[in-house]
């Protein structure tokens, strides 16, 4: 028995720790169990939940970064081609007029020289026909020349001694 | 338990009334009318002398012309607790596992604790991560209960073992501040002196001291019986493992007397300052009517604290619950 009497509050009681005891352990293993978890796990869940959206949305958008870059790069790509082939292009078109230019260059000037040729050739015909035209004129002429010559007995000898003289100068050079 | 009722006669004895309010009682008071007392009787259950169980209304000890029933009766000298009467002519106090009142308080805890967790509960039941937060009412005990785990018992155990103890200290915390605010209530359903009664602040105090002791590593003993200190303060004369010794003990020691003596000086106060009204109307109504507007103001503004405190003395139990058991699981030192 306690000496001094000190008041019920400060008094240990045996009763009320017993149910406490029982109040405690029902409520603690209740709410440890039932309670705490539910919302515990639901938020270390939804935190999990966030978390990985954000790392998805992270990725999503550097996968969009990528993708824009590409396609970038991509434009870039295809602006050069065209002007290469553009100026391929221009380039095989310069080489063929250069090309085409020089042949008909080249068959110009091969026609001409077959041209001149063939003019040479006719000319050389032509003044061959001339000098056969003018040989047999000039045998003709001579001949009619001489045929009315010959008329006179005199001239004629003349003429014959003339020709001779000169044939025979001529020898004589 | 003394009633007031009985010394109004003879003037307002502050003490009595106060300590009446604080204590733990047989039956439920709500009221006095003209002398009479409305209460609800509450079920005594004791053990006799010769082993055997009794069980009855309290009421009954009114109803017994000599206030006692099958030799118990209540000893208004000895804090108004049950004592019986043995034939050889003594009285001793007999096993008393009644339901007073304030374990009728401490039910209504606990089926409030667990009507509020299961409500919670079941919202989450069919919830999936990624529908939306909760608001209202499970959104508060949500984010009461994710602030207390993430803000102070996560820091204070540390990383490694704080979910372990986090269902204790949660249901501590919950428990102690759910009764503080119920012993602000002045009415049936609160206002039992819960926290404010010894036997409670030990339990919980017991509860604290089994989980700091019982869990601890061996790192946490090897720094009590020989804690990194120069040697000639541990040997020949122990005197460091002596005091961290008594540093085991006086740990929850001062867990129980703080909640205890706060919560029951708030109530005291309270009580004293409405005690305030009852004195002064006795000495006339100029000095009284003035009085308890004062003490009324006084009263708004320590309902007002104590609300504070409700909250602060849980908060504090379970943040030094938290840290003691942090310090039980200290980092191995190479």
């Amino acid at each position: 028995m306690l000496s001094i009497n000190l008041p019920s509050i400060l008094t240990p009681d045996a009763g009320l720790l017993f149910w406490m005891l029982l109040a405690f352990l029902v409520v603690f293993f209740f709410v440890a169990k039932y309670g705490f978890p539910a919302i515990i796990n639901m938020v270390d869940e939804r935190k999990k939940y966030i978390d990985q959206a954000l790392a998805k949305a992270h990725e999503a958008n550097e996968k969009l970064m990528g993708i824009q870059q590409e396609s970038q790069q991509l434009i870039k790509q295809a602006r050069q081609e065209q002007a290469d082939i553009i100026r391929q292009a221009q380039e095989t078109a310069k080489g063929i007029i250069q090309q085409a230019s020089v042949k008909a260059q080249e068959e110009g000037a091969a026609r001409l020289k077959d041209v001149q040729q063939q003019i040479m050739a006719e000319k050389e015909n032509a003044l061959r026909e001339i000098r056969q035209t003018v040989a047999t004129l000039s045998v003709k002429i001579a001949e009619k020349v001489i045929q009315k010559e010959l008329s006179s007995q005199e001239a004629h000898q003349v003429f014959i001694t003339k020709l001779v003289d000169e044939a025979l100068d001529e020898k004589d050079k | 338990m003394a009633s007031p009722a009985v010394q109004e006669e003879e003037g307002v004895n502050v003490k009595e009334v106060v300590l009446g309010h604080l204590s733990d009682a047989y039956e439920w008071h709500i009221l006095t009318w003209n002398g009479r007392h409305v209460s609800i009787p509450l079920p005594v259950i004791v053990r006799g002398h010769e082993g055997q169980w009794h069980c009855f209304s309290s009421a009954r000890f009114h109803e017994a012309e000599d206030h006692k029933v099958n030799g118990f009766y209540i000893d208004n000298e000895r804090n108004g607790k049950i004592y019986e009467s043995v034939p050889d002519g003594t009285t001793i106090r007999p096993l008393d596992l009644s339901i007073t009142k304030n374990v009728v308080q401490l039910w209504i805890v606990v089926i409030l604790m667990i009507s509020i967790f299961t409500c919670t509960a079941r919202w989450y039941k069919h919830k999936k991560p990624e529908d939306e937060a909760p608001g209202g009412f499970v959104g508060m005990m949500e984010m009461l209960v994710m602030s207390l785990q993430d803000d102070l018992i996560r820091p204070s155990v540390g990383e490694a073992h704080y979910r372990k103890y986090s269902p204790f200290l949660l249901t501590a915390f919950f428990f102690i501040f759910i009764t503080n605010l119920l012993g602000l209530i002045p009415i049936f359903p609160g206002g039992a002196n819960i926290t404010g009664n010894i036997n409670i602040t030990f339990f919980l105090a017991i509860c604290t001291f089994l989980m700091i002791n019982l869990f601890g590593n061996k790192e946490y003993w090897k720094e009590i019986f020989w804690p990194p200190v120069p040697t000639w303060l541990k040997v020949p004369v122990p005197m460091m493992p002596v005091i961290e010794l008594f540093g085991i003990f006086t740990k929850p020691f001062a867990l129980m007397v703080r909640l205890f003596a706060n919560m029951m000086a708030g109530h005291a106060i309270i009580l004293s300052i409405t005690c305030i009204i009852f004195i002064t109307s006795q000495v006339g109504v100029a000095i009284g009517a003035p009085m308890s507007v004062a003490s009324l103001v006084m009263m708004i503004f320590m309902n007002a604290l104590e609300l504070l405190v409700a909250f602060i003395q849980a908060y504090v139990f379970t943040m030094l619950s938290a840290v003691f058991i942090g310090m039980a699981h200290p980092a191995h030192h190479e």
